[in-house]
């Protein structure tokens, strides 16, 4: 390779580097900034305020009208809900999703390619009309809802509007994320592995257990993040299913860059939505490491 | 005894079939209900159908956009076709430019929704087209990148190596070897891009701006109003277009080399 080889390929690459750093590394950085500012009286952001880390404290303390610093978990409850929705969510997500994987690795050719076009469908069709599509069947009157109303002898049974709504409706949305990396990972395994510990006495489950599991890790991993992620910063599913009961961290953002107008809360709080994120990818980095350690 | 089967994993599956489907079908069958509550099944009328093709805000919003997901997959599509072409060999810097290129994928797209609103407020760029384009374009560059990339890896290097040998130039060797090779691959990325960029709600809900509304911005603010039948069929169309176009990337992806 030459030098002048390594500048045309720097050269080629220089449109795409400039316009995600300036278009999403630039906003990340001043993002940050003006989550120490205060709120402007017309705009959103009063950018001549003094920085402080005024909008970090209000997520967990609010001011007394004697100035003292009361606890406030308004927040903390949104943020804590958001992190546990995203993790229930990982989670069915990883039980549906592995069995799947496992399926379309136990297929034909074609059956697989029918099976990944599949799965891969949804994730390219629009989010926002899928969770309508779960809107019209949970809400009352829907045909699921008078399904279960005929079978629970209880009264009348409120779908809509609640945390179960929102995990189904967040399960839906992110599943392939799940699906497409572990079933990846089965796709170039060699299942010479698994007969080799069926010829050694292994039973079926300690087969799945002891080699097929360890081998998907890496899929399951990478899937277990790509689902987390953008649950944890959902908008539309909360917002059409959880109704204005069950708020996210995505939803109180939106609220400050519109109704409230509180830019600079609003940046604070994406801000933490960032660390938590860069904390789950560094702890499952870490884990990586140890493991192949 | 199959080794690769396991027990449930084939009822699991169809579960998650039904599961993944079932709410889209029923969409669209309401979408042809006659019946103004849409829950009660009356008789199948495209009534919905024609309701919205006479809406003037359906109409404004489709054309917005349309010329966004035009704009933003030709420009993403033409970034991402240079970036393919410079990481199909190592250089330095080349692992450094792929994490770069994935970053608009990892990042939760409300967080860079709004940090982008305070940029563009920031240094005056006005909300609107012009903002959704710009944005738009950042985050179809990756979609746009996968299957050009794809596509590069699995072509040989040979029939280039053949061109030079007969003397033709860099330029005339990308012109007449490489871009007919490659084309498939640049379709297909434009198509994802497309899709993706059309189908986009958050960070067009973010930067539209008063006045253009996009069609998924659109649907949201009709929800929020209450659920009408012309929100069926006009998601059934969005759904369809979706459909079609990925299963198009698809066929493309598996043209012959």
């Amino acid at each position: 390779m030459t030098q002048s080889d390594t500048l045309r390929r720097i050269v080629l690459m220089l449109p795409a580097l400039v316009a995600i750093l300036l278009l999403v590394g630039a906003p990340l950085g001043l993002m940050g900034w003006v989550s120490l500012l205060e709120k402007g009286t017309t705009a959103g952001v009063d950018w001549g305020s003094a920085p402080s880390i005024g909008n970090y404290q209000r997520l967990v303390w609010e001011e007394d009208f004697d100035g003292t610093l009361i606890l406030n978990t308004n927040y903390l409850v949104i943020f804590l809900r958001s992190v546990l929705q995203a993790a229930v969510t990982t989670l069915l997500c990883l039980m549906l999703g592995l069995p799947v994987a496992l399926w379309m690795a136990s297929l034909s050719p074609t059956g697989r390619a029918v099976m990944l076009l599949l799965v891969t469908i949804p994730f390219w069709t629009n989010l926002l009309v899928r969770n309508y599509a779960w809107l019209i069947i949970l809400r009352e009157g829907g045909w699921l809802g008078m399904a279960v109303d005929a079978l629970w002898p209880f009264g009348p049974v409120q779908l809509l509007y609640n945390d179960v709504a929102v995990a189904i409706g967040l399960t839906y949305s992110f599943l392939p994320f799940m699906v497409l990396p572990v079933y990846s990972v089965f796709e170039k395994f060699d299942w010479r592995l698994v007969e080799a510990a069926h010829d050694l006495g292994a039973t079926r489950a300690r087969a799945l257990r002891r080699v097929i599991l360890p081998v998907a890790m890496p899929g399951i991993l990478a899937g277990s993040l790509l689902v987390f992620i953008p649950c944890l910063g959902a908008f539309v599913t909360p917002a059409l299913l959880g109704g204005g009961k069950t708020l996210m961290l995505g939803n109180v953002i939106q609220m400050q860059f519109g109704p409230s107008r509180n830019w600079p809360f609003g940046a604070a709080i994406s801000v933490v939505l960032l660390a938590v994120m860069l904390l789950a990818m560094t702890a499952l980095a870490l884990w990586r490491n140890r493991r192949s350690a | 005894m199959n080794i690769r089967r396991f027990p449930l994993t084939r009822e699991i599956s169809l579960f998650v079939l039904a599961y993944l489907y079932l709410p889209v079908f029923v969409l669209i069958a309401y979408s042809f209900n006659a019946n103004r509550t849409a829950t009660v099944w009356t008789h199948a009328s495209l009534d919905w159908y024609v309701r919205i093709l006479n809406n003037p805000s359906i109409r404004a919003a489709t054309w917005n956009s349309l010329v966004l997901a035009i704009s933003a997959a030709t420009a993403a599509t033409v970034i991402a076709l240079l970036a393919a072409l410079a990481t199909r060999r190592a250089f330095p810097g080349r692992n450094a430019s792929e994490t770069i290129l994935r970053l608009p994928l990892i990042l939760p797209e409300i967080v860079v929704a709004v940090a982008t609103l305070i940029l563009f407020v920031a240094v005056g760029i006005e909300l609107g087209l012009g903002a959704m384009i710009l944005a738009h374009t950042v985050f179809c560059i990756p979609f746009a990148y996968l299957p050009i990339r794809a596509r590069l890896d699995g072509m040989s290097g040979t029939y280039e190596e053949a061109a030079q040998d007969l003397y033709a130039n860099r330029f005339r060797t990308f012109r007449r070897v490489t871009m007919p090779l490659l084309w498939p691959g640049v379709l297909a990325g434009f198509t994802l891009a497309f899709v993706t960029s059309l189908d986009d709600f958050l960070t067009s809900f973010f930067l539209s701006g008063p006045g253009t509304t996009t069609l998924p911005v659109y649907i949201f603010s009709a929800i929020r109003a209450g659920i009408t039948p012309e929100i069926n069929a006009i998601s059934t169309v969005m759904l369809v277009i979706s459909i079609l176009l990925v299963s198009l990337s698809f066929a493309l992806t598996r043209l012959r080399r």
